[in-house]
């Protein structure tokens, strides 16, 4: 007689699970608690970003680039222009990629506690989560004060970043930098040797050195399994070759290592920055804020006809950003006039400004990226984000595509899960970090 | 030279998992990205270009020894095999060139969607696709039914394209 009787039994996890970050699927076949196979369906935050960025214009990307990884989108910012100015054959100035690197550590740090507190609240921990978000808060706060949002950041223009440091932005930084690093140290106390949560985490979700490589893993995943693959080493992309930073491994690849190198490359990205900002060279920018007047004034001052006068003043054109109240475009932006946006301050007072913003702004005219195609990577949160940009010429891109880090890791999943007990997906799934807006795109 | 590009080399679709294999064999053991550009305006034919990209890596000290890509031209019929036996993750990223170009696979028929659903009717990063389209599960904007003349019917755009 044929045996009816089923042994395994699915299960689905998702699309809206508390435990998912973000809308995914993943159907489970088990047997009692053991997970004999799963699966993962995921595309449910397609947003079609590479259809879009298609029919925009290069700038106009960067406000969706920050859509992708939205816990970091400093770093997507940079890493979209990056691809664009390789082919465009354009340099930042070195103040510029000072900053840029400045936004990127920022960002790697954020993306790192939302990964480890939530990661730590699904196991239990919501004191950690709570202290990991606040410490995020604080970064957060100086990223505001950078770009003028907390997430949406849009900040990086092709050939420069949108203004300058803000004021005493170190003195903010140092303040900030020690109170995540206190945070660190209490989260360190209340996790790292804890029973409980090193149950759950030690020996579950590994993933072996050779299936890694096989699935094209990187970031802080690959290196847990011991792999000190790092892009801002392998290729030091912006001026990442002049910090001295240590790249944390792991040895055996599994939740407890991931966990362990993530919190060791957040105390790696704030040294970076403090080296940054000693090393940053000091373009034209600590004016007097005697030399600072409102575009209208100046604009008023061109009506009274003192024009000889405007030149001595910058304009302070808005209280929100407060980086792009200061002459120092000229260091920030590469200094060319066919893609590189001019200063505010020209723009608002001067006619040659004006119509250099007008002409690189207006529909088909716009800035002109000459045909071709270019890879670029930069580290990401959670790897290699790469983008492959093609242009026909015209003002806007032929083709975007961006690599996502954490589709890599995605496609691996059922490499970890398979075998292991249905409480093992919590932590495995956890320390994957999937943000399902670069992963769906 | 792009070291992050590398070099680049051009190889007839049929015999695309050859080359592959060979050059896993010389040592670019790691498939960093699979990705298709569809050239429909620009009156290439084949239309599509199919494009590898591989790193040649070191698993003990983690360094990058060279890239390459690997372009093949094809189009929507199933010329090329499927790499998922060199590099398993092969198989999300042409699951995801299947769904958003339509290019086919010679050895994998019934393939799946990666990111759109199943009833999603069409490719959408061809060219060819109207940003604007809507789909039949989503249903007419203005409340018209699908077999309306104006169902589908993309709006002209600011930049009159």
């Amino acid at each position: 007689m044929k045996d009816t009787t089923q042994k395994t039994f699915m299960l689905n996890m998702g699309p809206q699970h508390p435990a998912m970050h973000g809308v995914v699927h993943l159907i489970l076949e088990l047997e009692g608690e053991r997970i004999v196979s799963s699966k993962a369906e995921i595309g449910y935050l397609h947003r079609a970003f590479e259809k879009h960025a298609e029919t925009e214009t290069w700038n106009n990307v960067v406000p969706w680039t920050d859509r992708l990884n939205y816990v970091s989108p400093l770093i997507n910012n940079v890493g979209y222009v990056a691809a664009v100015e390789k082919l465009a054959g354009i340099e930042v100035p070195e103040r510029g990629q000072y900053i840029r690197v400045i936004a990127c550590e920022i960002s790697r740090i954020t993306d790192h506690l939302t990964c480890l507190g939530a990661s730590a609240m699904e196991l239990g921990s919501f004191t950690v989560f709570l202290y990991m978000i606040k410490a995020r808060e604080y970064l957060y706060q100086i990223v505001d004060n950078l770009t003028g949002a907390r997430i949406t950041t849009n900040f990086t223009r092709v050939g420069g970043v949108k203004g300058d440091l803000p004021p005493d932005f170190s003195a903010k930084f140092a303040v900030a930098a020690s109170q995540v690093r206190e945070v660190l140290r209490d989260c360190d106390k209340l996790l790292t040797k804890n029973r409980i949560f090193m149950d759950r985490v030690e020996g579950t979700g590994i993933i072996s050195k050779e299936d890694a490589v096989a699935y094209g893993i990187t970031g802080p995943f690959l290196r847990s399994t011991g792999i000190p693959y790092d892009v801002r080493r392998a290729h030091p992309y912006l001026v990442y070759d002049r910090f001295d930073f240590e790249i944390p491994v792991g040895s055996t690849g599994d939740n407890y290592d991931r966990y362990l190198v993530r919190m060791a490359e957040i105390e790696q990205s704030l040294r970076i920055i403090e080296q940054a900002l000693a090393q940053i060279p000091q373009g034209k920018h600590s004016l007097e804020p005697a030399e600072i007047k409102y575009a209208y004034e100046l604009e008023d001052m061109g009506k009274n006809g003192d024009t000889e006068l405007i030149s001595k003043y910058a304009a302070k054109v808005d209280q929100t950003l407060e980086g792009m109240g200061k002459e120092t475009h000229g260091s920030v932006r590469a200094p060319n006039r066919w893609a590189t946006l001019p200063a505010k301050e020209n723009t608002y007072t001067n006619i040659e400004g004006l119509m250099n913003h007008f002409e690189l702004v207006m529909w088909s005219w716009g800035v002109k990226i000459p045909s071709g195609e270019s890879y670029s990577a930069v580290e990401g949160a959670n790897g290699e984000l790469g983008f492959h940009i093609v242009s026909d010429g015209h003002d806007g891109p032929y083709r975007v595509r961006c690599r996502p880090p954490c589709l890599f890791i995605m496609a691996a999943l059922p490499k970890m899960l398979d075998g292991a007990m249905i409480a093992d997906v919590i932590p495995t799934f956890g320390s994957v970090n999937m943000i399902a807006g670069e992963l769906d795109r | 030279m792009n070291l992050q590009q590398g070099e680049r080399r051009d190889v007839p679709a049929a015999q695309n998992h050859e080359a592959l294999f060979a050059l896993k064999s010389e040592g670019f053991n790691m498939l960093v990205d699979l990705t298709c550009v569809d050239y429909l305006p620009q009156k290439k034919s084949p239309r599509f270009d199919v494009i590898y990209r591989l790193m040649r890596f070191d698993p003990v000290d983690g360094k990058d020894l060279g890239r390459v890509e690997v372009h093949c031209a094809v189009g929507s019929e199933p010329v090329l095999r499927s790499v998922r036996d060199l590099w398993p993750v092969a198989d999300w990223l042409e699951r995801e060139v299947w769904d958003m170009y339509g290019v086919r696979f010679a050895d994998r028929p019934a393939i799946e969607r990666l990111l759109m659903y199943e009833e999603f009717v069409g490719h959408p990063l061809r060219k060819d696709y109207p940003i604007g389209k809507r789909q039949p599960l989503i249903g007419p904007k203005s409340g018209d039914k699908a077999d309306s003349p104006s169902f589908n019917i993309l709006k002209p755009t600011v930049t009159g394209e």
